[in-house]
């Protein structure tokens, strides 16, 4: 580049200094709105806040595609889990009347369902696309209750930020905003394609998040944790998923 | 220094016709020698490179996951495929031919991808917006209408045809095909892999489902990205020949300092 002039150099000035503060205030903002995701800090940092940030700027209230019934996949795949063990098949042999749904957290009545009192709210069906973050997906008619059904009987306070949810299996556990969690799509699925839900897909209760990848729709749910901080739970990260080198927030 | 241009007559008549105008966006300055690539350019042309580069090794490590391709809605393991690349995948369930399965990468490759995406999108927006601005497409990439007659253009063809060594001029301007070929780039390829990779996304296309749905679903916007990808690869492959042809050194000078070969000539 040439000699710079003064002219060049002053407008260089006010730009730079303008682009710090629009940072800082941007950032304050971001922190304000809930534009910031619990795996901000690192190398990849400014590009998920970038993406979580447009995603809930853009797609806050926004339904996942429904399909008509014909669309369901005759031959859904279930990817594989890990081996369930003995616990998990006394449970299943006893059809799984002992599973147990504890809502704990930031909740007014902290509560524990059984499948049978889940199934007794009212249902919601929605024939969704599951993707996977692999690049392979199918259709199914998913049925349960909206979580945030659950979320209101368990009086969930107003300072609620995010749900932490569980699954059997120790190493898998999740985390999703409110934006997900009160989403009229996101439910505790009981059902697939009008029978009860299959285990390898995630029977007897799973969490579906359609307008994410398949591995926020973790399997086999037993507790749901209501919390204002991520950072009390694993590495502080949100999830296992950061944990082990992806993206917490996974609506791309 | 300020009010030079303005008040001094003089000044403002030695700056030729052709030179373009004076701003932070374009560094040719009336007192310095012309350059072949404003700053802008060559700032721009750098950042998109390198986030292309990054895009590139990060999608084919995310393709490794699942090496198969489907048109329409849906497709795994338990569907047929439109064709698959027989390599070897970083995931066990998914059906290769190979005995082994590739380490895992798809996590840092995944953060790796959008990050880069980021940079290229804002990058090639500020480059797209100035370069309207500033005349940047209009002097440099729009061809001529005598450029595009059938002569000229037949022309040009023969001559990249037979590998000739571009004459001096075109150190200076580009020539038809090369014009076309960097609005094709700029104005069709990129625009479309940007769109069929967000038609993938099952968030944003909740906000704009038209995204997809006239792509003929989710699985057709995975596969025309991967086609997608090789054209522009083959693009990049055809740059670099090109660049090597009509004489490495120079043409790196060129987009890396401003400087052309004839620099001292003309000033």
């Amino acid at each position: 580049m040439s000699k710079l002039s003064r002219r060049q150099l002053i407008t260089t000035g006010i730009a730079a200094a303008a682009g710090a503060t629009g940072i800082v205030v941007a950032a304050k903002l971001a922190a304000r709105f809930g534009l910031i995701p619990p795996d901000s800090g690192g190398v990849y940092g400014p590009g998920e806040t970038l993406t979580y940030a447009a995603q809930r700027l853009l797609t806050r209230h926004s339904l996942a595609r429904e399909f008509p019934i014909n669309h369901i996949s005759q031959k859904p795949f279930a990817n594989e889990v890990d081996p369930l063990g003995e616990e998990f098949q006394r449970l299943q042999r006893g059809a799984f009347a002992e599973w147990r749904l504890v809502v704990d957290g930031l909740a007014a009545r902290p509560a524990s369902f059984s499948l049978a009192e889940l199934k007794s709210f009212p249902q919601q069906s929605h024939v969704t696309m599951i993707q996977c973050e692999e690049g392979w997906s199918y259709i199914a008619e998913w049925t349960g209750v909206p979580l945030s059904h659950v979320l209101e009987l368990a009086g969930a306070l107003p300072q609620v930020r995010y749900v932490v949810y569980r699954s059997f299996q120790p190493d898998w556990w999740e985390s999703i905003d409110m934006a997900d969690a009160l989403h009229p799509q996101t439910l505790l699925a009981m059902g697939m394609n009008g029978g009860e839900l299959p285990v390898p897909f995630g029977g007897p209760l799973r969490l579906r998040v359609p307008r994410q990848l398949g591995y926020k729709s973790i399997k086999y749910i037993t507790r749901l944790t209501l919390t204002d901080n991520l950072k009390a739970f694993g590495k502080g990260l949100g999830s296992a998923a950061p944990e082990a080198g992806y993206a917490w927030y996974a609506g791309l | 220094m300020i009010g030079e241009q303005i008040c001094i007559v003089p000044a403002v008549s030695q700056i030729s016709l052709a030179q373009p105008s004076r701003h932070w966006y374009n560094s040719a300055m009336p007192e310095t020698p012309h350059l072949r690539h404003a700053f802008l350019v060559r700032v721009t042309h750098w950042v998109m490179a390198f986030a292309f580069l990054a895009l590139l090794v990060s999608g084919l490590e995310i393709v490794a996951s699942h090496p198969r391709f489907y048109w329409g809605e849906v497709g795994n393991v338990n569907t047929p495929t439109l064709f698959k690349i027989p390599v070897p995948s970083s995931r066990k369930m998914v059906p290769t031919g190979y005995g082994y399965v590739l380490p895992d990468q798809n996590g840092w490759s995944r953060y790796l991808h959008f990050q880069s995406a980021w940079v290229l999108v804002l990058t090639g927006l500020v480059y797209v917006v100035a370069g309207f601005f500033n005349g940047h497409f209009r002097r440099n990439l729009l061809p001529t209408r005598s450029d595009l007659s059938r002569k000229r253009l037949g022309l040009s063809i023969a001559q990249h045809l037979r590998f000739e060594r571009p004459n001096a001029e075109e150190a200076w301007s580009y020539n038809v095909l090369q014009r076309l070929a960097y609005l094709l780039v700029v104005f069709v390829l990129f625009p479309i892999i940007i769109w069929t990779g967000l038609a993938m996304s099952p968030s944003f296309v909740s906000a704009f489902p038209s995204a997809v749905n006239i792509l003929g679903g989710q699985q057709s916007a995975r596969t025309l990205h991967f086609f997608l990808t090789w054209v522009l690869v083959l693009f990049l492959l055809v740059h670099i020949f090109m660049v090597i042809l009509a004489g490495f050194l120079s043409r790196m000078r060129a987009i890396i300092t401003g400087r052309a070969a004839e620099t001292m000539e003309r000033a």
